[in-house]
C-alpha cells in the first residue's frame, strides 16, 4: 500500500508529509539552540566583573565562515529553483558549490579549534603567567615554548592585547610551571578551560555536527539518489526543499552565534 | 555518477502551480538580492562591533538587530516563511511561545528580584 501524501501536499494543510516533518523537527531544533543560548546568558550575565573574556576568537575568520554559509544558502535555495525550471544540470552545479561551502566552513572551524588546542595558559611558580601558543619544534619533554605574552594577573587575559603588540617567544622549563597535578594539555583554551570556552565549544560543536548532517544528506541526494529524479521529478525536488529547509536552519543559528561568540 | 538528463518539455514538471517557471524566475532576483544583503549584513555587524558607541550595551543592542533582521531574510524567504501553509504557521507559533518564554524566564532570573539570583 503507498503511503498518502508522501509527494502530493495533502488537500487540507496544503503540505507533503516531509514539510511538516522537517517543520516539526526544526521547532525542536529551535528549542535545543534556544535552551544553549539560555545557558550562555546566564553564564555571562553571572560572571564576575573582569571574568568574561573578549574578542577571543579571529573575527575575521568568523566573518569569512559567516559569508561562507550565506552563500550556501543562496545556492541552496538556487538549486531549488532551479529544479523547479527543470534545469537538472544547472541543480547540479548550486548544490556542487553548497556541498564545497560546507567543507570550507568545516576546514575553517578546525582551524580554529586547532588554534585553541594549542595556545596555553601556564601559571608559573613565580606566580606570573605566561600566556601563548606553543612551538611544536621547540618543545621538547623537559621544555615547552610559547609565543606569547607574561601577565602578572589572570583578568588581564580577557582583553586581547593592545595594538602593535609584539609577541615573545619563551622556553619554559616544566619545572618552573605550576602544574597544580594537572597534565599539561589541561592548560590549553580548549572547553575545560573556563565557561567561555566551554560554552563556546558546545554550541560551535553542535552547530558544527549540523553541518556536517546537513552536507551529507545534500551530498547523498545530489550524488547517490539522483536517480529519483528520472523516475519521480516531484519527489526529488520535494527531498531538496526538505533538506534545504534545513540547510537555512543551520545558517540562521549560525547569524546568531558569530556575533554572540566572536564580537560581542 | 552518472549523468542524469534533464527532462524534455513533456516530462511532468516539477513547477507546482503556485509556482510557475516565470514566477520562480522573478523569486531567484529576490534570492540573490536578499543574499547580497545578508552579505553587507554581515559586515555592518562586524563594523558596528568595532565601533565604541559608549557601553557594551549599546554593541550588544546593534548586534542583535542585525542578528534579528539576517534572521528574518533567511527564515522569510529563503525557508519562504512569510508566504508558508497556515499549518506550519499553527506548528510554528508553539515554537515562538515557548522560545519566548524560555527567554523570558532567562532574563528574568538575572534580574535581582528573582529567587534564583543568588548575587
Amino acid at each position: 500500500m503507498e503511503i498518502p501524501y508522501a509527494v502530493k501536499p495533502r488537500p487540507d494543510t496544503g503540505l507533503y508529509n516531509a514539510k511538516l516533518g522537517i517543520w516539526l523537527f526544526l521547532a525542536s531544533e529551535v528549542m535545543l539552540f534556544g535552551a544553549l543560548f539560555s545557558s550562555y546568558i546566564l553564564l555571562r550575565v553571572g560572571a564576575d566583573p573582569g571574568t568574561w573574556p573578549h574578542h577571543w576568537l579571529n573575527i575575521w575568520l568568523g566573518m569569512l565562515n559567516t559569508i561562507v554559509l550565506i552563500a550556501s544558502s543562496v545556492t541552496v535555495v538556487l538549486g531549488w529553483a532551479a529544479l523547479k525550471m527543470n534545469q537538472f544540470s544547472r541543480y547540479r552545479i548550486y548544490q556542487g558549490i553548497t556541498i564545497l561551502c560546507s567543507l570550507i566552513f568545516l576546514c575553517i572551524k578546525s582551524y580554529e579549534y586547532r588554534d585553541k588546542f594549542h595556545h596555553y595558559e601556564l601559571p608559573l611558580k613565580n606566580g606570573k603567567i605566561f600566556d601563548g601558543h606553543i612551538v611544536p619544534d621547540k618543545t621538547t619533554k623537559d621544555v615547552i615554548t610559547l609565543e606569547g605574552r607574561q601577565v602578572d594577573l589572570h583578568s588581564e587575559l580577557m582583553e586581547p592585547p593592545k595594538a602593535g603588540f609584539v609577541p615573545e617567544e619563551r622556553e619554559i622549563p616544566m619545572a618552573d610551571i605550576d602544574m597544580k597535578g594537572r597534565p599539561l594539555w589541561m592548560f590549553t583554551y580548549g572547553p575545560w578551560h573556563n565557561t567561555y570556552t566551554a560554552i563556546y565549544f558546545t554550541l560551535t560543536g553542535l552547530h558544527a555536527l549540523h553541518v556536517i548532517g546537513g552536507a551529507i544528506v545534500i551530498f547523498m541526494i545530489w550524488g547517490p539518489l539522483a536517480k529519483v529524479w528520472k523516475e519521480d521529478p516531484e519527489r526529488y525536488t520535494n527531498r531538496v526543499e526538505v533538506s534545504g529547509l534545513f540547510w537555512h536552519f543551520v545558517d540562521l543559528v549560525w547569524i546568531f552565534l558569530f556575533p554572540v561568540l566572536y564580537l560581542l | 555518477m552518472s549523468h542524469t538528463p534533464e527532462h524534455s518539455a513533456t516530462a511532468a514538471a516539477p513547477a507546482h502551480d503556485e509556482h510557475s517557471v516565470e514566477e520562480i524566475k522573478k523569486h531567484v532576483r529576490t534570492y540573490l538580492l536578499i543574499g547580497v544583503a545578508l552579505m553587507i549584513g554581515t559586515v555592518l555587524t562586524v563594523w558596528a562591533s568595532l565601533i565604541d558607541f559608549g557601553s557594551r550595551e549599546i554593541n550588544i543592542v546593534i548586534a542583535l538587530v542585525i542578528a534579528s533582521v539576517k534572521g528574518f531574510l533567511v527564515a522569510g524567504y529563503f525557508m519562504h516563511l512569510i508566504s508558508e501553509k497556515k499549518m506550519i504557521y499553527s506548528v510554528l507559533i508553539f515554537t515562538v511561545f515557548f522560545f519566548a518564554a524560555l527567554m523570558y524566564l532567562t532574563l528574568w532570573s538575572t534580574t535581582p528580584e528573582s529567587l534564583i539570583h543568588i548575587r
